[in-house]
């Protein structure tokens, strides 16, 4: 009942006619900004944060600005994912497995429209989950220390194996490879710089947005180039655009699986959106009658990972509320905003400021109920995108690149650095290596070996550490299992066939 | 696509027209969230407020290398640039110190001056058996692998030096034993203190505040010169027999090829924000204490504090 009585102050305080617009233009934006290869919500609710100022907004109708652009680009992700083939943004990334694949099939625009409902219950379940369980939540953090999160990281790369391609061993080339570009930069733990060359850009290491947009999107150009615009990625066959609603019925229990999955990487400070989508495909492949339809166009191998990556921002958001802890890029962003407005998040928010929670709260879910309204209708538009020939979209996307990763520092190092990711991506494309693992690999290797690390410095070096939580040996298990059980249960599978593009 | 790309296009143009009716620029060498981004777009907004100067500072961020790309943007490219300032603080002399920025060195800008620090604090989750500094420094007396601290910064940053200065004061000359892992931020330094991973945590007073009234946190010191006014309940390390006074202060420097006066305006500026009601409030809100040191000042303060950083950096190893 409280509850209740909560969420009518933060209706009262969010549903205004300035604050609806505001959540309109919001969505409109972060939609574009998800869509756009190279600028993610992250830097987009960056990027924006100056304009609310400009704008003299207060507390709230910034937040509602600013979330609204995050859950937008949250959405708007997944449109380049599956017409270009390029992910809008690092949290999309697993969408590109099954989206594209089912617009070439003739099924973008169902592929847009399940994605889109995908998201909404997502982040609408996640944001639910947000109300009812963020206090009970925020004591998770707690009980995760260095050697529970080696073991959480580890659990993602050993379900690694199963990843689109026929040939395990170019999974696991790919995912080193990654590896080995997350150790350049400062090491956490000795303070050292590695693999630097005493470059000061490398200091920080390879932002993986820079390795994203180099590896999909101007690795596409070099394919174009080559191929002289003939049998290029881009240009798929149109259909008419529909409501696919027997495939929304199909994927109902996937996507609330990839909700609740989603929703616990999400609030794992550290773990993020990119996790949850990952975690909930792969999940949701393992558990299919038919996983070797994945990565193929299957409608579920769609709108898990959707539903994951925006019930996981919406779960990010319970750690950056009640401990100040940021969950993700996106939210460590919209931390900074709150302590610019002088709300300093942490255990006593909820008590505190009721009305910048709650109006928070009411925001998410009214830039859900926007986005989705907004997303249908605007499928066709995003549709249309594909009739523009290939010769005009590709240098627009090229052009986009450059300013979106010129945009994250500033620096020309960047635009190299992304052109070198391209042609490392055409390389990869030509030893039909997935490109997938590589940026997984960049994401998740650095948190993975500073949990190690630290879990060493922790345990002086001993090794019994890893296993001495209940938690960590769960992990553990599961860990060994997601690496094993596919060896075995190949022989009764039947054998994935290779996946081209 | 036409939408989309108008849209875009829009989107770029509005931004690229905010920044022309600017007239200084201040770089955070950060993204947007941290202290330095904070420094620039407060004081910036301030100094605006406050007519100190005629037209709204711009606030750029230029991350990179811990402050280092900044820092050597600056000194390469815009040695020259008088309507430039840039967010500095304890780090940013801290990896000075340790010769962090690929060889640049301290005296290759101004230090215009710090006008607020969020004093350093030595933290114990609430169940903790620790009561004060003396039980804290005797435990790592008695045995040096039983407290480990986590902290913000890396290993060597300031949050590190922290505990290694009160630990030599107290003749503890084994530092190189104490461990510290450098986690993503003191909020996150201090859930894995609470939940029991590490012992102790070490970092601003800014980042433990929230915790502080949830209870689930005790304080053993804070390292300023007197108690930090609204936090009167809790004692110095002076008072406890270790004199340490380590704030991350908050401050600006400018490029080094600007004439004196010029230098002298800025240190004017900065002066009238200090002085300012907007100011003070703005750190009553952000748990900044005062700690107001402008112009020649200033720059003495950073000679000493770079110095003495880097004995200590040598004692732990983390430099040669």
């Amino acid at each position: 009942m409280e509850t209740l009585t909560n969420l009518a102050l933060g209706f009262s305080v969010a549903l205004t006619p300035f604050t609806l617009m505001l959540a309109i233009i919001g969505c409109f934006l972060g939609t574009i900004i998800g869509a756009l290869p190279g600028l993610g919500p992250s830097n987009g609710v960056a990027i924006l944060i100056p304009i609310t100022f400009t704008l003299g907004l207060d507390a709230t109708s910034a937040l509602v600005l600013m979330t609204s652009v995050y859950y937008g680009a949250m959405y708007g992700g997944r449109i380049s994912s599956i017409l270009l083939n390029i992910p809008g943004d690092e949290p999309a990334l697993m969408t590109t497995l099954d989206g594209y694949p089912m617009a070439k099939q003739g099924k973008a625009s169902d592929a847009l429209v399940l994605s889109g409902v995908a998201s909404f219950v997502g982040a609408f379940l996640a944001t639910i989950g947000l109300i009812i369980l963020a206090p009970l939540l925020a004591r998770v953090a707690y009980l995760f220390g260095p050697a529970e999160y080696f073991a959480l990281y580890l659990l993602a790369f050993c379900t690694l194996g199963g990843m689109a391609s026929n040939n395990q061993a170019k999974s696991a080339i790919a995912a080193c490879l990654g590896l080995g570009i997350a150790m350049i930069g400062l090491d956490n733990t000795s303070g050292m710089p590695r693999f630097t060359y005493g470059n000061l850009h490398l200091m920080d290491g390879v932002d993986f947005l820079v390795a994203i947009v180099g590896l999909f999107a101007i690795a596409e150009v070099f394919f174009f180039i080559e191929s002289h615009g003939k049998n290029t990625a881009l240009g798929v066959r149109l259909e008419k655009v529909t409501i696919p609603f027997k495939m929304i019925m199909d994927s109902f229990w996937t996507m609330i699986r990839s909700t609740i999955i989603g929703f616990f990487a999400g609030v794992l400070p550290g773990a993020g959106a990119s996790l949850g989508s990952f975690m909930a495909y792969m999940a949701q492949k393992a558990i299919a009658k038919d996983p070797e339809t994945y990565g193929k166009g299957n409608p579920r191998g769609v709108a898990a990972p959707e539903a994951g990556n925006n019930a996981a921002a919406g779960g990010a958001l319970v750690p950056m509320l009640t401990l100040g802890v940021p969950g993700s890029g996106t939210t460590a962003v919209l931390l900074a905003l709150l302590m610019t407005l002088n709300i300093t998040p942490g255990p006593t928010l909820f008590a505190d400021r009721p009305e910048v929670v709650w109006g928070l709260i009411a925001s998410l879910l009214i830039s859900n109920v926007v986005l989705l309204i907004m997303n249908v209708p605007l499928v066709k538009i995003f549709v249309y995108v594909l009739q523009v020939p290939p010769w005009v979209l590709l240098p627009g996307v090229t052009m986009i690149s450059f300013v979106g990763i010129y945009s994250l520092s500033g620096s020309y190092f960047d635009l190299l650095l992304m052109v070198g990711f391209g042609v490392l991506g055409y390389f990869l494309r030509k030893l039909d290596i997935p490109t997938v693992p590589v940026i997984l690999g960049i994401l998740l290797g650095n948190q993975m070996e500073d949990s190690l690390r630290r879990a060493m410095v922790l345990s002086d070096g001993d090794w019994a550490f890893l296993f001495s939580t209940p938690i960590a040996i769960g992990l553990w298990i599961a860990a060994i299992g997601g690496f094993i059980a596919p060896m075995f249960l190949r022989k009764v599978l039947k054998k994935p066939q290779a996946i081209t593009d | 696509m036409k939408l989309i790309k108008k849209t875009a296009l829009g989107a770029i143009l509005s931004i690229g027209m905010f920044s022309t009716a600017y007239a200084a620029e201040c770089i955070a060498p950060a993204n947007p969230g941290g202290g330095w981004d904070f420094t620039c777009r407060q004081i910036g907004k301030i100094m605006y407020d406050i007519k100190a100067v005629d037209k709204p500072i711009q606030v750029t961020n230029m991350a990179g290398a811990g402050g280092g790309l900044a820092y050597s943007t600056v000194v390469n490219e815009r040695n020259n640039d008088e309507d430039l300032i840039i967010a500095a603080s304890s780090a940013t002399t801290t990896r000075l110190a340790q010769n962090a920025y690929g060889g640049a060195t301290a005296d290759q800008v101004r230090f215009v001056g710090a006008i607020g620090a969020d004093p350093g604090v030595i933290v114990v989750a609430a169940d903790s058996e620790l009561q004060n500094l003396t039980d804290l420094v005797d435990a790592i007396k008695a045995n040096p692998g039983s407290v480990a601290f986590a902290g913000g910064s890396a290993v060597g940053g300031f949050d590190h030096l922290k505990p290694l200065m009160i630990l030599q004061r107290a003749g503890f000359t084994d530092i190189t034993k104490v461990k510290y892992i450098g986690v993503d931020g003191g909020a996150d330094a201090i859930t894995q203190t609470i939940g029991g991973f590490t012992q102790a945590m070490t970092g601003d007073m800014s980042e433990i505040v929230g915790f502080l009234k949830s209870g689930d946190i005790r304080v053993l010191a804070v390292l300023t010169e007197d108690r930090v006014p609204g936090f009167e309940d809790i004692p110095t390390a002076k008072e406890q027999g270790f004199d340490v006074v380590a704030v991350n202060w908050r401050g600006l420097y400018i490029p080094k090829g600007v004439s004196d006066e010029v230098f002298n305006t800025w240190a004017d500026r900065l002066a009238k924000v200090a002085a300012s009601d907007e100011w003070k409030q703005a750190m009553v809100d952000n748990g900044l204490a005062p700690f107001t040191k402008v112009g020649g000042d200033f720059q003495s303060y950073v000679d000493g504090l770079v110095a003495e950083v880097r004995q200590l950096s040598k004692d732990i190893g983390v430099i040669q």
